[in-house]
């Protein structure tokens, strides 16, 4: 066997290894790398009052009200399996809205409503002009189609 | 590819074709930008913010191509011992770490108006930031051990080359095996969810950032080569 060889083998094997190693720490850190907690894992694990974290999900149509003192907002935050009610007060980002993503930091508190201190506002990975809005890409045929 | 282990072979291509790819680059990336300021609609949600996509799409691409293109041209040094690779090594690193801190900086402004925050851990922005740290730590490397007799880096540097593309995959697949704040991925291979009508600039600032990098790459090549004529003159030189 050549050198050239040698030396070919030793690096894929080491290269092969390496990726392995960071796939596997990669999936060890699944949860905890996680940006945030979707509803579904605060049922699912639960999350003791007080605790704070990130709560991320889209903000239920229809939720959204406006407190009378004007400057706290209410709402529900679902990811479709289930949903919490959350509540801030102070300016939302531009971009928060009904039936859009948002990352609320905070905390639950004792009667389960997560008293958000900041909003930020996720949007997805769609871009379309404003005379397309409401026309949905659909994951599964990858395609643009007609929304509700 | 050992053809073009002679540096006056390489250097015969390489200078006509740095000319070729960094003026049509510089062409196609004006044009791209132009029409993705004035000539495409705003986004439904973003409005006029979207048009960052232009330079931070192909900033992030060329942040992570680079550190590929030094992966296989360490793999080709470590393997084939091709004199080249090692230069290239040295070459790729400086544009690459510009241009992840291009992605870097344009991403921090897009998002303080969209999502609202200028810096967030989250995996996609951490893992991007690790990236401008390895290439900052392969210049170091490169600079720091002994230059190799072609102005190229040492076995050292391109080992720790290999090891940093491990961070490659990782990136890409922050946004889908983490919960994050940057959305998933708009363009697969099966379709783009991104509208064709906000498109189409994408693919000339991408072409044309593309072209660039890699005249770029050339000219400093054929720098670090016409170093090493420098240096062996002036060695004769000393010996008289």
């Amino acid at each position: 066997m050549k050198a050239k060889h040698q030396r070919l083998i030793l690096a894929v094997v080491a290269l092969v290894a390496l990726i392995t190693a960071g796939l596997l720490a990669a999936s060890a850190l699944k949860d905890e790398a996680a940006y945030f907690y979707a509803p579904g894992d605060v049922k699912a694990k639960g999350v003791e009052p007080g605790k704070p974290i990130r709560l991320g999900g889209m903000v239920v149509k229809g939720s959204l009200q406006k407190a009378p003192d004007g400057v706290t907002i209410h709402f529900d935050v679902t990811d479709g399996k289930a949903t919490v009610p959350a509540s801030f007060k102070g300016i939302a980002p531009d971009l928060f809205r009904e039936g859009s993503g948002v990352v609320a930091e905070g905390a639950f508190d004792r009667s389960g409503t997560f008293q958000a201190s900041n909003l930020l506002a996720k949007h997805d990975e769609r871009y379309m002009p404003r005379e397309l809005q409401g026309i949905q890409y659909d994951e599964k045929t990858y395609k643009m189609k007609a929304g509700q | 590819m050992h053809r073009f282990a002679n540096p006056a072979r390489f250097l015969k291509i390489a200078r006509p074709l740095t000319v070729w790819l960094f003026w049509p680059g510089l062409a196609l990336l004006l044009i791209g930008a132009g029409c993705g300021l004035f000539v495409t609609p705003a986004d439904y949600l973003q409005g006029d913010t979207v048009r960052i996509l232009y330079i931070h799409v192909p900033a992030a691409w060329l942040g992570m191509g680079g550190w590929t293109g030094i992966a296989v041209a360490a793999l080709m040094q470590l393997v084939w011992r091709h004199p080249l690779a090692a230069v290239a090594g040295r070459a790729i690193a400086m544009p690459g770490a510009f241009f992840t801190a291009i992605c870097l900086v344009t991403g921090s402004i897009w998002g303080r108006p969209t999502w609202g925050t200028w810096w967030e851990w989250d995996g996609r922005m951490t893992s991007m930031l690790v990236l401008f740290f390895l290439y900052l730590g392969y210049i170091a490397l490169a600079n720091a051990s002994a230059r190799q007799g072609n102005g190229g880096v040492s076995p050292v540097t391109a080992i720790f080359g290999l090891v940093g593309a491990v961070n490659l995959p990782i990136i890409n697949r922050s946004v889908v095996w983490w919960n994050s704040l940057h959305q998933g991925p708009s363009i697969t291979l099966r379709g783009s969810s991104i509208d064709s009508a906000l498109l189409w600039p994408l693919g000339f600032t991408l072409i044309g950032f593309t072209l660039i990098f890699v005249a770029i790459l050339l000219m400093r090549m054929r720098a670090i080569l016409a170093q090493n004529k420098i240096e062996a003159r002036m060695q004769r030189l000393a010996r008289g």
